[in-house]
């Protein structure tokens, strides 16, 4: 089944430098290790693709749920070098989510997953 | 001892909700009052106030503040801690001094005034004794843009706030202090909390993390569930309300609008997150991943296990440096298909820039309403957008070339396709660039010193 992540995760962005960092937080405390199997740094990468320049490091907060990606090379320099709308990385946030993955029909069944 | 600590936070940052900091000692009882004004490029903007006229280079909306809160300071005692100081926090706690007197307060208000850390008067000798101070980013020493520094702050800690505490100032005027320390200092020193207890220590960090932006934690950019987010209007600021033993709960004020649940809190932990197992502070390395929150009521939040351990021997320093200018204009196209009257004005405008034979860093094209903020994810747009805006920046070390570019965008009204508006702004305007440069300095390097006036 495909689900998109809006659907399962809430998230917020912000900057550090030319880094955006993207925190991912699971709707349900049982949804959670499905983003930590899915979200491998790899696929986020792919996700940003001709968006970021830099790699993607990934850190893990079970204790909220919530996965945090820094995202390298994402604000054309950032802060006041950045000529980007976005130069402070608040959007990632929903750009993430915009990602649809795919879960075994019973899995998606057994978790409750909204389907795409 | 008091049993519960209760520190309000009334500004995110500088340019923040001007009534907040008042409804924050109106809306209830509160102990402190916390404004956050430092953003990682204010110090700059101050550094360039202050070289025009040497009383400025604070934060000047922190006096109205000040002022919108006086009878609380001076009646109720409440005590307020901000690191409005900038580059010029003896300025500031001037003004407020001034300010006390000119509202009948005159003598009533004990200011402590924290300095130390700024390092731009020992730059040179601290490069000669090599001090690199290395860009953490690119690991450039500072030497190859010494020459166009602005400013230099080494970020610091709860230390001297504390102690502005305890020799009784009612206001504690900060320059580089950490964000969190604002709402740590206040918690170590009423519980006496001791330098090496690392666990409470973190707890004042992961608090003062929570409200350090505001209301974004009490529903202010919060994604969930942003529809049924109650009475924004008149959304409530978040107040921190503190054990000795460093559980601590987030609450707002009662009539208030906003929402403060476990997902409104956990966004505002993952703002701006880095390693979320070590969140280095000068005073502690607070470990996030140990934190837990729970409901305890309505707009009510507990948060409890919080570890913490030693800091390192270093401060992180926030260096400010020219790096050139830059313009951005914008115009707007409608219907029928905008995006591609708006992508033809780009390649048109690419065009005669490079005849003109400008030289530029950077050029970006943005089209709003199209692709600004997502980029490719945002997919194909259908044609049948009512409009898109051309967005065009540049970036540059050469002023003039910049200057030239901000007379492009203006003649493609009539020059350029069609169905063309939004030109009522005028010509771009040509920013300095003033970047930001992250470094390290040995802790031994950096001594502050507080000072109480009244």
């Amino acid at each position: 089944m495909k689900v998109r992540l809006a659907d399962i995760a809430h998230a917020r962005s912000g900057d550090k430098g030319d880094t955006a960092n993207v925190g991912v937080i699971a709707l349900r405390r049982e949804w959670y290790p499905l983003l930590a199997r899915e979200l491998t740094e790899r696929r986020v990468a792919d996700h940003f693709r001709g968006v970021i320049t830099g790699d993607v490091k990934r850190y893990e907060l079970p204790n909220l749920s919530a996965l945090n990606f820094l995202l390298h090379g994402a604000l054309d320099g950032g802060g006041t070098l950045s000529l980007k709308t976005d130069a402070q990385g608040k959007v990632f946030s929903t750009a993430l989510l915009r990602m649809v993955i795919d879960v075994p029909d019973a899995e998606a069944r057994s978790l409750g997953l909204p389907a795409a | 001892m008091k049993q519960v600590v209760r520190v309000a936070a009334g500004q995110g940052f500088w340019g923040d909700w001007l009534e907040a900091p008042r409804r924050q000692v109106e809306g209830g009882p509160v102990d402190y009052l916390m404004l956050d004004y430092l953003a990682e490029v204010t110090m700059s903007i101050l550094q360039k106030q202050k070289e025009r006229d040497p009383r400025m280079g604070y934060a000047r909306d922190f006096i109205g503040a000040i002022e919108s809160v006086l009878p609380a300071v001076v009646e109720r005692g409440v005590r307020v801690i901000a690191n409005a100081g900038g580059v010029n926090p003896v300025a500031c706690a001037h003004a407020v001094r001034d300010l006390a007197a000119a509202k009948g307060a005159g003598g009533k208000v004990r200011i402590g005034v924290v300095t130390g850390d700024d390092l731009l008067p020992r730059l040179d000798d601290l490069i000669a004794r090599g001090h690199a101070l290395a860009n953490m980013d690119t690991a450039e020493p500072l030497s190859t843009v010494r020459d166009r520094v602005l400013s230099a702050n080494a970020y610091i800690g709860s230390t001297p706030i504390v102690e502005a505490l305890t020799r009784g100032a009612q206001v504690v005027v900060t320059g580089r202090s950490t964000d969190t320390a604002l709402t740590m200092a206040p918690l170590r020193y009423e519980f006496g909390w001791a330098p090496d207890d690392w666990n409470r220590l973190a707890a004042g960090i992961v608090a003062g993390h929570i409200i350090e932006c505001g209301a974004q934690c009490s529903g202010g950019n919060c994604l969930l569930d942003w529809r049924d987010i109650p009475d924004l209007a008149n959304v409530g600021y978040p107040i921190v309300n503190a054990n000795a033993d460093g559980t601590f709960e987030i609450s707002k004020h009662p009539g208030t609008g906003g929402r403060i649940s476990v997902p409104t809190v956990t966004e505002q932990l993952v703002y701006e997150m880095g390693d979320p197992n070590s969140y280095i502070t000068p005073d502690v390395v607070a470990d996030f991943t140990t934190i837990q929150l729970e409901s305890s009521g309505p707009d009510r939040v507990r948060v409890f296990g919080i570890g913490g351990r030693p800091p390192t021997d270093k401060l992180k320093v926030s260096i400010a440096y020219r790096a050139g200018f830059k313009a951005v204009g914008t115009l707007v196209y409608a219907w029928p298909d905008a995006l591609d009257k708006a992508k033809l004005a780009d390649r048109v405008l690419r065009e005669r820039l490079d005849r003109l034979g400008l030289r530029f860093e950077k050029v970006m094209t943005e089209f709003v309403g199209a692709s600004a903020t997502h980029g490719p994810l945002a997919g194909t747009p259908n044609g049948d957008l009512p409009e898109v805006q051309l967005r065009f920046g540049v970036r540059g070390e050469d002023r003039a070339a910049v200057e030239r570019f901000t007379r492009e965008i203006a003649p493609l009204v009539l020059n350029g396709p069609p169905s063309v508006t939004g030109f009522a702004g005028g010509r771009p305007k040509v920013e300095e660039i003033v970047a930001y440069w992250p470094a390290l300095i040995d802790k031994t390097e950096v001594e502050t010193s507080v000072e109480v006036i009244a």
